[in-house]
């Protein structure tokens, strides 16, 4: 399932959730807040989620994973609020029978995470001014 | 007329000042209510990448609103 949460992610404590004896294959990617984007030095992130919302289009997402790949376990977790330099903003993990659909299933949920879940990302910067981010598909078209 | 309760988000919710208000509005669809709001609140955001959602269930632009809803206006998205 696809979590929010205003606490810390403890990726190893949620890998544990994902142990499945028929699993041959762990997969993980979390996403890490740094401290430079586009040229500008970055203090802190705030990240607003529409928590009802993101949950609801997060299983969409995780079933339409386990639909493309049988036998797949998937958990997301996504921080909301105030993050540091350094801290877990996201983590996505999958179990499943091998490797390559277990990266192809993390790609895929990671990806899918970042352009349809109601969650927006304010950046602090170190010069005092803050900025709302804009979607990566956004930034492309 | 229709009587609708708008609820804004991050960017939305900075311009309109607000973070909800229910608005009497001349509308048929999503996307007329995206229109109304955006030129009460001065904001040049397109529609194309922003979401929509009636009563907590996404929906799509020309999706129709009735008298009584709640429509959410999501500006562009940047999770993870």
């Amino acid at each position: 399932m696809l979590t929010i949460t205003t606490t810390p992610i403890n990726p190893d404590e949620l890998r544990r959730e994902l142990f499945d004896p028929a699993a041959g294959a762990y997969c993980s990617f979390e996403g890490w807040v740094r401290n430079l984007n586009e040229g500008q030095a970055v203090l802190r992130l705030e990240y607003e989620a529409y928590e009802p919302l993101a949950v609801s289009e997060g299983q969409k997402i995780l079933a339409a994973a386990q639909a493309q790949f049988p036998h797949l376990y998937a958990q997301c977790v996504h921080r909301s609020g105030l993050l540091e330099i350094g801290e877990c903003a996201v983590w996505v993990g999958v179990s499943s029978p091998h490797r390559d659909e277990a990266f192809r299933a993390c790609r895929y949920i990671i990806d899918e995470v970042k352009v349809r879940l109601p969650i927006w990302k304010k950046e602090h910067y170190v010069d005092g001014n803050s900025g709302w981010v804009n979607c990566e598909r956004c930034a492309k078209s | 007329m229709k009587n609708l309760t708008v609820r804004y988000f991050a960017m939305f919710r900075e311009h309109a000042g607000v973070a909800e208000e229910t608005l009497s509005l001349d509308v048929t669809t999503a996307a007329d209510v995206f229109a109304a709001t955006s030129e009460r609140h001065g904001s040049a955001e397109p529609k194309g990448h922003c979401k929509v959602a009636i009563n907590d269930v996404m929906a799509d632009w020309d999706s129709p609103v009735s008298d009584g809803d709640t429509v959410l206006l999501f500006p562009p998205v940047a999770g993870g």
